[in-house]
């Protein structure tokens, strides 16, 4: 690793309408270096990489230094002419398009290169797959892969230019340890080269391992700069946070409540495999596991979205089957999504009627029409038991910030009293004060008497606030843990096994 | 009122004011051209009598869009509907019995039509644009075939004054449409389907996710479509006194460009009643006024097209 | 190698240009057998230089849809093309290649206004188009008053013949310019489209327009030249179109919009963009000329026409849509 800076990024500002999104950035990644980003959600991160590979420009006032020039802002092709490859967290590929034609698309701005041959294109691609050490379907179109393996095609397609600086953002969020372990080679490989790696994750043991510097960036600011070698996971989460929180896990499921929710050999195909659950009267059931480990098809099936090839459902006792979501509703099962902005809230629609989305039938008067009135102290009530800041409920949920917005989503289903409460990833792009007070709604609505399952991929979240956590991997249940008498280290051991 | 100024605080609100000033602008014009034939009485009846078939046509295609869809087939429905209702009448003209007849029979083909459509798109998954377009052909091409491509004509007084009489001094299709207009305003606002209506055309998922039952909504918005057809259909044969495949063709793009220049967002999602009523007495009002200023009609229709592309640009302006 | 052959029969069968194909062959065998005119050399040619104008306007709306875009306002373009150019071969004369340059151009041109329109004001390309096709037809006839043009000069109405033959029946055959026009037409199309750099760039532009711009694709650029394709060869269809009917009326093309569309569509290309093939393009224009073809040798009234279209068009774009839901939750 060099001291000489492949790019220095120099009051780097961005806001999109009230939202300061980058306030003054101050960085630089040298040659030959693994240097890691660690933020949260919503730290600042992907318009960072955006204005790095040309897509967004930054304000007034930024200067980009690169080979040798400075810069104002960048253009995409500039970018890619200077050896900037970026890895997107939503990937960037092309579903329409084959994994071959996917990996190799960088060819296809090459105009003085002549016809398109797709010999050229396989060759192209089978070089990356052999640098990154996979195989995948070239014939195949994107759209037709599984996340695990899109996350693959993104990497390939990284490697198959001769890139300088190579961004990953939340790389290995969707693969198995024998995978990560084949990305970190390649990044040790890459450095060798003299390449520069920038890489986010949130999963810090993975960050350290391989990093040799790392930049601490929350709200929007760069807050430092520091060898790897002198940081350890909590001074980090203290730095990407700025809050010392002290936790104590929830402790032993005391009440011994009725079950509400039975899950009996549950399979489907391709997805999960001889699921057994029960959840009780006040009892938080957490599932964690890798992306792609069927957490969210489990969620989607108990929820009535998808059926389930074989096996039982039985709610407060009774079996049942859902042909639709409307059906697990109607049987008091509630699900908060893990996307709020395309499946969780209608963003660009009212506060007032996102609220109320999912009790509109519950709101008609005897003569058809919508009680407004109801509907509006519902909403009010709502927002305050929750605490959510809401200047107006006529104003669209955009008008929110990430944590409100967050509870309100959770809100809706609240008014819909279900008995059993299905929270996925509900913290993703939260930041740590409203974390901790949706924690809290969840503990309040299991005192309550609600039946609770969390699912989410961040171990403390999950280890702090929950009775029983089980681990999912390939679609089946592989362990179980009582948070009051096990460690986060164990539970982080059997989730990346 | 407060409802009605509440109605106005929305995104739109920036949209009637654009409307507002246009329309001055009109009146100003025309004021100087030709005042005293522009604003006689004679002239003022007929718009309001051409007006209201507009803008049940408007209405139609404005409840789709609503939802993020289109329905290139309103003209082939209405006049499917005017065609059954016109066969049946003039079996026997002054039947009352027939009459009724009629008006089920043009209700229950609206209807058969908007549940074709809404099917295709909710259930087969067939895109809107071409789902109606498809529909709109094969309308189109029985249209043809149930009249021989030959107008029918010849219908009873108590039709006629759907067109010519009056209530309370208001013209009957004036009145039709006003009512109408208020009806589909009650509906989207305060009931259930409305809210859903505007949830979905914003992101249709999400509104799934929450329980909500999308697929019968796009039903229930492309059964409605067709109904405000049927009317539309009873206000044409009222204003013809006749029926024929085909008629009405160049209504298609300014029902668009009603509720475009109304403040539906194409993309679904927003829009309110009164934003197109506006629309439509800007738009009735130019074409009055471009009529009587001797302006051909084909300059009228490139017009349209100019203007709907201007409002668009000024809209993405001050945004 | 039978496994080879059954996962290529597998991926086969699962394409919506094989079920079309079968569909026409179906029609194809049917309409042999009702019909003794159908088979004829005489009847071949007359569908292909009948469907020229469709062909060649399908290959045009084919690439803007794979772009993910929509243009309803060629028939207007091409009218406005072909007006400019009888203009000038009426008043000036010239050849075949002045006149379909000066078609291209004018259609390129009102191409990139749709263009401009399109990416700069960020509305659904329908809602603008729809505006255009107005906004140009009716600059046209009001300027044009509505005249018909003909009178055209020798050169133009013998048209270009190559590789003439005898038929038959006596009569004589061969490749006359609407055929040589569609067959150039489709071979560049699909040329452009698998081969070209600019092809494969607008592909990825219909399959997601973020990430195109991310890897530096000038979506703009990209914009221009589609419906700049479109325009031109909107012009081109209308020198083919005046050259068959040695005349020219402002409004004959109007309404034509929604029959290309329909035989873009019924070849499987997505209206969502980035998907589709030219083979499903040509197999769309194929069927629906087959099928007027063998709706007038059967002598079924032309009410039934429309019907008949309106059909088949419902039956094809329903097969696609519940096709492509299988293949999504098959995928997922």
């Amino acid at each position: 690793m060099s001291n000489e800076a492949f790019i220095t990024l120099q009051r780097v500002s961005k806001h999109f309408g009230s939202v300061k999104a980058l306030d003054g950035i101050n960085l630089t990644f040298n040659k030959g270096e693994v240097h890691c980003l660690a933020g949260k959600n919503g730290c600042g991160k992907s318009t960072l990489f955006k204005v790095i590979s040309g897509v967004h420009e930054p304000e007034k006032g930024a200067e980009i230094i690169l080979g040798g020039k400075s810069f104002s802002r960048l253009n995409p092709q500039q970018s890619i002419e200077h050896g900037i490859q970026v890895i997107y967290q939503d990937l960037s590929l092309f579903p329409n398009l084959t994994v071959a034609e996917n990996i190799a698309v960088q060819d296809h701005m090459a105009w003085t290169k002549g016809l398109v041959k797709q010999a050229r294109l396989n060759t192209i691609a089978k070089a990356a797959m052999d640098k990154v050490g996979v195989v995948l379907p070239l014939t195949k179109r994107v759209e037709q892969l599984s996340i695990a393996e899109c996350q693959l095609v993104a990497i390939c397609r990284a490697m198959a230019s001769d890139a300088k600086l190579v961004i990953m953002d939340e790389p290995t969020a969707s693969l198995t340890r024998t995978e990560v372990n084949s990305l970190i080679n390649v990044v040790a490989d890459l450095k060798s080269k003299g390449v520069t790696v920038v890489f986010v994750s949130h999963k810090l043991d993975e960050v350290m391992e391989i990093s040799d510097r790392i930049t601490v960036i929350r709200d929007g600011r760069t807050i430092g700069t520091y060898p790897a070698e002198e940081m350890n996971s909590d001074e980090l989460a203290f730095l990407m946070t700025g809050q010392r929180f002290e936790f104590s896990p929830l402790g032993e499921y005391q009440q011994q409540g009725e079950v509400k929710l039975e899950i009996t050999n549950l399979t489907k195909k391709g997805q999960f495999n001889d699921i057994n659950l029960q959840v009780r009267v006040g009892e938080i059931v957490a599932i964690t596991g890798l992306l792609g480990s069927g957490r969210t098809e489990l969620c989607l099936a108990l929820f009535g979205m998808t059926q389930p090839d074989s096996g039982e459902i039985k709610v407060n006792g009774k079996p049942v089957k859902f042909r639709s979501n409307r059906e697990a509703i109607a049987h008091g099962i509630g699900y908060v999504s893990e996307d709020r902005m395309s499946t969780g809230l209608v963003m660009e629609q009212t506060i007032q009627d996102n609220t109320t989305a999912a009790v509109l039938p519950r709101l008609k008067k005897s003569n058809g029409f919508l009680d407004h009135t109801k509907a509006k102290k519902l909403v009010k009530k709502l927002i305050s038991s929750l605490s959510i800041k809401v200047a107006d409920p006529m104003l669209p949920v955009t008008s929110l910030s990430g944590g409100n917005a967050q509870r309100i989503s959770i809100a809706k289903w609240i008014a819909a009293e279900p008995d059993v409460l299905i929270l996925d990833s509900p913290t993703v792009g939260v930041d740590v004060a409203n974390k901790e007070s949706i924690y809290q709604i969840a503990k309040d609505l299991a005192a309550k008497g609600m039946a609770i399952i969390m699912v989410s991929d961040e171990i403390p979240e999950v280890f702090y606030n929950s009775h029983r956590v089980v681990v999912m991997k390939d679609g089946r249940f592989s362990h179980d843990f009582h948070p009051a008498s096990s460690s986060e280290q164990e539970i982080m051991e059997a989730v990346n096994a | 009122m407060d409802q009605v100024l509440n109605a106005m605080k929305l995104p739109t609100d920036r949209n009637i004011r654009y409307l507002l000033v246009i329309l001055v602008g009109i009146f100003t014009i025309m004021a100087i051209a030709s005042g005293d034939t522009f604003f006689s009485l004679a002239n003022l009846q007929s718009m309001s009598s051409q007006m209201p078939l507009l803008g049940m046509l408007a209405l139609a295609m404005a409840v789709c869009m609503l939802t993020g869809g289109i329905n290139l087939s309103i003209i082939a429905t209405t006049n499917a509907c005017s065609l059954v209702m016109a066969s049946i009448l003039t079996i026997s003209p002054d039947n009352g019995m027939v009459l009724l007849l009629a008006l089920v029979a043009g209700l229950v083909t609206a209807i058969v039509i908007g549940l074709l459509n809404g099917a295709l798109i909710a259930y087969v998954g067939v895109s809107p644009i071409l789902a109606t377009l498809g529909m709109m052909t094969l309308i189109n091409g029985l249209n043809v075939l149930i009249s021989g491509g030959s107008v029918i004509s010849g219908f009873p007084e108590s039709l006629l004054v759907l067109g010519n009489g009056s209530f309370f001094g208001v013209p009957m299709p004036l009145f039709l449409f006003i009512f109408f207009a208020i009806g589909l305003w009650g509906l989207l606002e305060h009931t259930s389907l409305g809210r859903t209506i505007y949830l979905m055309g914003s992101n249709e998922k999400a509104t799934r996710f929450s329980g909500i039952n999308t697929q019968k909504a796009v039903l229930y918005v492309y059964v409605i479509s067709s109904i405000l057809c049927w009317v539309a259909a009873l206000i044409m044969m009222a204003k013809f006194n006749s029926a024929k495949a085909g008629y009405g063709e160049s209504y298609l793009l300014i029902a668009i460009l009603a509720s475009v220049l109304g403040g539906i967002n194409p993309d679904g999602g927003f829009g309110r009643i009164i934003g197109i009523g506006l629309a439509l007495i800007v738009l009735q009002t130019l074409e009055s006024g471009l009529n009587l200023l001797g302006v051909s009609s084909y300059l009228t229709m490139a017009l349209w097209g100019g203007i709907l592309i201007l409002f668009i640009a000024l809209q993405k302006r001050k945004a | 190698m039978p496994d080879q052959i059954r996962s290529h029969w597998g991926a086969l069968v699962k394409r919506h240009e094989f079920y079309l194909a079968v569909l026409i062959g179906l029609i194809v065998i049917g309409l042999g057998m009702s019909s003794e005119d159908f088979f004829t050399l005489g009847n071949i040619f007359d569908m292909s230089v009948s469907s020229a104008i469709l062909g060649i306007m399908a290959c045009g709306l084919f690439v803007v849809l794979i772009a993910g875009g929509i243009d309803i306002s060629f028939p207007a373009t091409a009218a406005i093309a072909q007006y400019v150019m009888a203009t000038y071969v009426l008043s000036i004369g010239g050849n075949f290649v002045i006149a379909f340059l000066i078609a291209a151009v004018v259609g390129i041109v009102l191409g990139l206004i749709n263009a401009v329109l399109v990416y700069r004001l960020k509305v659904p390309a329908i809602i603008i188009t729809i505006s255009t096709l107005n906004l140009f037809f009716g600059l046209l006839i009001y300027f044009s008053n509505g005249e018909w043009l003909y009178g055209f000069p020798d050169w133009f109405m013998e048209g270009i013949e190559l590789f003439t033959f005898i038929g038959s029946d006596g009569y004589d055959y061969g490749l006359s310019l609407p055929i040589i026009t569609l067959v150039a037409v489709i071979l560049f199309t699909s040329f452009l489209m698998s081969k070209t750099r600019l092809g494969r760039q607008i592909y990825a532009m219909g399959g997601n327009a973020d990430a195109a711009s991310r890897i530096g694709i000038n979506l703009f650029g990209i914009h221009l030249f589609v419906y700049g394709y479109m325009g031109a060869l909107a012009g081109i269809a209308s020198v083919v179109q005046t050259q068959i009917t040695q005349s020219v009326a402002p409004n004959s093309l109007m309404g034509f919009e929604l029959t290309v569309l329909a035989a873009v569509v019924l070849g499987g290309t997505s209206m969502t963009g980035g998907k589709g093939t030219l083979m499903g393009v040509v197999l769309g224009v194929a069927l629906l000329a087959i099928m007027k073809n063998g709706l007038t040798l059967l002598s079924v009234p032309s009410y039934w026409h429309t019907v008949v279209t309106g059909l088949i068009i419902v039956f094809s774009i329903s097969m696609t849509a519940l096709n492509e839901k299988k293949q999504a939750l098959q995928g997922a």
